[in-house]
């Protein structure tokens, strides 16, 4: 498994324009939306916290997970099996769910790089708080990430390539990001948005991220929707995933 | 012995019959070879022997082990080169071969493995750098990285040019000369005549003929023809009082005669006795895309 892991990563550094977006835009889009004066003001919205403080770290940590998840691992994944790659490993005594694996772990590595550069970045320009309760947010980080890459592997099963794998990820995050608070934060949104928010996977995972900002211990229904979302995606892949 | 036995092999998709009804054994060290044309189901029979496929009927048994219930021990005893496989563009030569002997319990030296299929020199280069034939040979080197008793090697020198091609023949024999039992699925007579010990033609799924490829050849009737422009006359009756010949034609000034056994010298011989030099002498064979011809109805290609 060792080996499987490390000639991934070497790919993965190869390929590294994919890994660099993931890493580069969150940290570049933080940096670039902190220069909006509204972001770096106390916002009664968000109970008098500015936007970089909380609300604007913890989406940008979503999209870096999105990334990974909805685009470059599925796309990996639907390369290899396209090529015959994950069929020809089937022929050897290990089991091709090690490639699998292999991507999982990597992804989720850039995406935690990506988060400790969005946080560390946010602190140092705009003097952001950083999530205060560590546990928490690892909690929250780790289990979102397992749900959204989840949903990365049904993009892997459903797509016929790498191209549209991506394509369909694209596709499948804007509207996220969008019920996420990405451009309109929670706190505003109208009932209905806010409801289906609530049940969107990334709705909790934002909220849940923004609690452990706060120092507080993630709230259980946002934890609860993460794992049912988790537990159906999880169940859709295994039943919907084909290795050739 | 034989080292895979596949009796009365049938697997169907959903619509169609893929294999009907195939059986063959392949002995120990010989290259045997599945041949017949594209969609006679030779891909779908080595994978149903690879254990990559599960036959809907009949038994296939490598090394005596089932490919459907055994097949974590099948992976260890079989390697296999498949039609169309790839592998990551950027991984370099060493690194697949690294890789792939990481999974098995015993594998070759891949360095020296490297070296026998003449990838030395290109290492250190990626995967989609290299050019069809270097792909093809890697792909044997993975094939063979695990040691195995038995190599399955489908469609090898499908868009190589004649030289990549040769080479690639050169090797498959090398292997077989380790000891390796092959098992070789191509559509290109040439190919097995030159390397097959035996062959199996399989046309619309089932064996049409399993036997050497002299053997397969030996069955098509007036075997051999013998063409050439001699510099004086002669009588037909000559040629004609040789049990090989059987038939002596003439075109213009060119003589053609038909028969068999070793009708080339005998022919040759025979003239000599009277003086007779066959200019421009040519010798023509049935091929296996005769033999197939004559077997089926049908042409290979």
């Amino acid at each position: 498994m060792r080996k499987v892991l490390f000639v991934e990563a070497k790919l993965l550094v190869r390929e590294w324009p994919a890994a660099l977006f993931t890493l580069a835009l969150p940290v570049t889009l933080l940096l670039a939306l902190g220069q909006i004066p509204d972001l770096r003001a106390a916002d009664p919205d968000l109970g008098g916290q500015r936007s970089v403080d909380a609300q604007l770290p913890a989406q940008m940590i979503l999209l870096a997970l999105l990334t990974a998840s909805f685009t470059v691992l599925p796309s990996a994944l639907a390369t290899y099996r396209e090529r015959g790659m994950l069929r020809r490993m089937s022929a050897t005594p290990v089991h091709p769910a090690r490639v699998l694996g292999a991507q999982l772990v990597l992804n989720l590595g850039v995406a935690a790089v990506a988060a400790v550069a969005v946080i560390g970045s946010g602190r140092l320009v705009y003097g952001s708080r950083i999530p205060v309760q560590l546990f928490g947010f690892v909690l929250v980080f780790v289990l979102g990430a397992a749900a959204m890459m989840a949903i990365g592997l049904v993009i892997a099963a459903v797509a016929r390539n790498g191209p549209t794998a991506s394509a369909i990820g694209s596709l499948v995050m804007f509207p996220l990001l969008f019920v996420a608070g990405m451009w309109i934060p929670r706190e505003i949104m109208p009932d209905v948005l806010r409801r289906i928010s609530d049940y969107s996977v990334v709705g909790p995972f934002v909220n849940a991220m923004r609690d452990t900002w706060a120092g507080e211990w993630p709230q259980f229904p946002h934890l609860a929707v993460m794992v049912a979302g988790l537990v159906l995606f999880s169940g859709l892949a295994v039943r919907l995933f084909r290795w050739e | 012995m034989d080292v895979i036995e596949v009796r009365n092999l049938h697997k169907r998709y959903r619509d169609h019959v893929a294999v009907d009804d195939v059986s063959f054994a392949v002995a120990s060290g010989e290259i045997f070879g599945i041949l017949g044309p594209n969609g006679a189901g030779k891909t779908t029979t080595v994978e149903c022997v690879s254990g990559l496929r599960e036959p809907d009927g009949g038994s296939v048994r490598v090394t005596g082990l089932d490919p459907v219930t055994q097949r974590a021990d099948l992976r260890r005893v079989l390697g296999v080169q498949l039609q169309s496989a790839a592998l990551p563009d950027k991984i370099k030569v060493w690194e697949a071969l690294d890789l792939y002997a990481s999974f098995y319990p015993d594998p070759a030296d891949w360095r020296e493995l490297m070296d026998q299929v003449g990838l030395a020199a290109k290492r250190d280069t990626a995967f989609a750098k290299l050019s069809g034939g270097q792909r093809q040979r890697l792909s044997v080197a993975l094939a063979l990285v695990g040691r195995p008793r038995v190599a399955v090697l489908d469609e090898l020198t499908t868009g190589l040019d004649p030289q990549a091609r040769r080479d690639s023949w050169e090797l498959v024999e090398q292997v077989r000369d380790t000891g390796v039992t092959i098992v070789l699925v191509t559509h290109f007579m040439e190919e097995a005549e030159r390397l097959c010990d035996r062959v199996a033609l399989i046309d619309a799924g089932r064996v049409v003929a399993v036997d050497s490829p002299a053997g397969l050849t030996g069955r098509v009737g007036g075997g051999q023809r013998v063409r050439f422009r001699p510099t004086v006359p002669f009588d037909d009756a000559l040629l004609l009082a040789l049990p090989e010949v059987t038939d002596v034609s003439r075109t213009g000034d060119r003589v053609v005669v038909t028969g068999d056994g070793n009708l080339a010298p005998a022919v040759t011989l025979a003239l000599a006795e009277k003086g007779v030099v066959p200019d421009d002498l040519r010798i023509e064979r049935a091929t296996l895309d005769d033999a197939f011809l004559a077997l089926t109805g049908r042409k290979l290609a």
